[in-house]
Parts: structure tokens; sequence; C-alpha cells
């Protein structure tokens, strides 16, 4: 799967077990994207953390 | 089974949950909190158990309340939730069951907080007690220091920011320990070492084997035990003349980092768990 990173337009190439709502890095630029559909491959810039966030 | 998974952002953890529960031809259905509507009168749930993996402490308090609510068992409880979420909820549950826990004290006004400093004695440690990963947690070295960050949290911060948690600073030995509890076992614990002494892995601190030794693994239970039980992760100091305190309890655990280190498939054993409570046991 291929998708392009919002931030710099890398083309990037998700591994196959990706799932929705995951988060990865873009390897050219560094963003964090989150996975927003597989069908088709689509990432948009990763929600900044929040206070509350956590374990 | 009817198995529920609260989550939003998918880490390596819910990864992991989510390959074994397909492992064991269990299925389950995702409940991401950002496109859930909530309709608070309804008062019944088509779930067995629900476990829950959400990021946001806010919105995992609101959920587990509902499922709970309404009869459906949750790993862990909105109880539990509560009180790790927060670090003085947490405090309360330890020492009223007289679970080892570093001196602490509460302020609720830069001044008072700033008594409450001299009295302990500097270093001291400040936190927020809503929070994770280490952040905003500040080791206080002086009155100097003391009084810029009171100033700071008072004039930048919201209303939590002026709930002045104070704690000892423990002296550890350039690590801390956290362990595993599930159920009524402590599973598995690893060593974070840092050069910091903020040793969180996400912040850098280095995981290694930790030996479950009988005396770490009583802590840890009775930590569990104290703030309701379930699935959870105790981050535990040692002091130089060799005592443990129980530093913090972690709910929805991160254990990346900790399943190769310990040979312990926490995912599988926290599953286990999962599906015990799912059929009442």
């Amino acid at each position: 799967m291929i998708a392009t990173c919002p931030e710099c337009a890398a083309e990037i190439t998700l591994p196959d077990d990706t799932m929705e709502s995951e988060i990865i890095v873009c390897p050219e630029c560094g963003a964090e994207l989150e996975v927003i559909s597989l069908e088709p491959p689509t990432l948009a810039l990763a929600p900044e953390v929040e206070e509350d966030w956590g374990e | 089974m009817r198995i529920g998974v609260l989550c939003s952002r998918i880490r390596a953890e819910e990864k992991l949950l989510f390959s074994e529960l397909e492992r064991r031809g269990l299925m389950f259905e995702k409940i991401d909190d950002r496109e859930q509507i909530f309709d608070l009168h309804q008062r019944e749930y088509p779930f067995d158990v629900v476990l829950e993996r959400a990021i946001q402490h806010s919105r995992a308090l609101y959920m587990l309340k509902i499922l709970n609510d309404a009869g459906v068992p949750t790993v862990n409880s909105y109880r539990v939730a509560l009180t790790c979420g927060d670090k003085f909820l947490t405090t309360q549950a330890l020492v009223h069951a007289e679970v080892p826990t570093p001196a602490c004290l509460l302020a609720f006004t830069p001044e008072s907080a700033l008594e409450a400093m001299e009295q302990l004695g500097y270093p001291v440690v400040l936190k927020p007690v809503i929070g994770s990963w280490g952040r905003m947690v500040s080791k206080i070295n002086d009155r100097d220091a003391a009084e810029a960050i009171l100033e700071h949290r008072d004039v930048l911060g919201n209303y939590q920011h002026s709930i002045f948690y104070i704690q000892e600073y423990v002296d550890k030995p350039g690590r801390d320990i956290r362990s595993f509890v599930v159920g009524d076992e402590c599973i598995a614990a690893i060593y974070r070492t840092s050069d910091h002494w903020i040793t969180n892995t996400a912040r850098g601190g280095v995981a290694s084997n930790c030996p479950v030794s009988p005396e770490l693994a009583e802590l840890s239970i009775r930590a569990a035990q104290a703030v309701g039980g379930g699935v959870v992760a105790i981050d535990l100091l040692e002091t130089r003349d060799g005592r443990m305190l129980v530093n913090e309890v972690n709910y929805t655990m991160e254990f990346r980092n900790s399943i190769e280190t310990t040979g312990v498939d926490i995912p599988a054993r926290m599953i286990d768990y999962l599906v015990a409570v799912g059929q009442g046991r």
C-alpha cells in the first residue's frame, strides 16, 4: 500500500498489517501521521498529544 | 463471546492485543471514542466484556462509567481508571491500604505549595495529578526554582495546575521498576534505566528484565488491589536503604518494550484475563 504524506508529499509504503487509526512517522519529514483510511490508503496529520493522554 | 475494545489511536499495544484476539478466533468490535454518540438513557449494551484501551483518560472514564452502570464488565473498571488516572486518588488508595509510597503533600495555592516544599525538603517532585509519560513532572532543587515554577503554573495553567501534588524525591539507583499485574498475579517486571531522573520508556528509559522476587510480587499485588485490581502496571522506586515504594499505578498499560525483555507473552495473559471476566469468572 502506498500513501502520500500530507505534510511533505512523500510517497510512503505502508506495511501489510497496517490498521486504521494507527500512527506512523513519515520517513522523509518526520511528521506523525494517522492512517485514516486503508481503501484507499490515506494519511492525515496525527492529533497533538493532549494533557490527559497516557497509559 | 461479545467483546468490545474501547480505543482511538492504535498503538503497538493495541495491534498486539488485536492479533491475540484474532489468533484465538475471538470476534471483537472496536469502539472508537471519536465516532461514538452515547445515549445516556440507554441502559443496555451488547457486550459480555469490554477492554479499555483509550489513550485519553477523560473519555475512558466516561465510557467505562456508562458501560459499568449498564452492567457490562470492563478491563479495567471505572473505579480502577478513576483511581489510577489521578495521582492524588492513587496516593490516597495506597496510603489507606498501607502500601509503601513516597511522602506526598497536597496544597491549593502557590504560597502553601511553597511552604509544603520547604517542609518536605528539596529536592521535591511536583506533578500534575492527571497526565502520563512523565509530562510536566518537575524536579525542584531549591526555593528559587520552586518560586519560578509555581508562578508559571499559577499564571499559565488551568484549574488542574492549581492542585499542587508534591512528592518526596526518591534518590533511586538510576532506574525504577515497572511490574505488570494481571488479576492476582504479578506476571513480569522490567527495570527502566536512564541517566535522566525521569525513567519512562516513553522518555528514553531503557528496559531490561527485572526478576520478580516474592517481595516485588507481593507489593505489586497489594498495590493493584489497593486501586481495585484488574490489569495494571505498577511503577516502583528503590530507596538507597533497600526499601521499595510504589510510585504510580497505570490502568491502560503500555508493554511493547517488555515482551521480549521479560519473555512473558503479556498480551496473551491480558486476553486470558479478559475472557475470564467475560465468562463471569
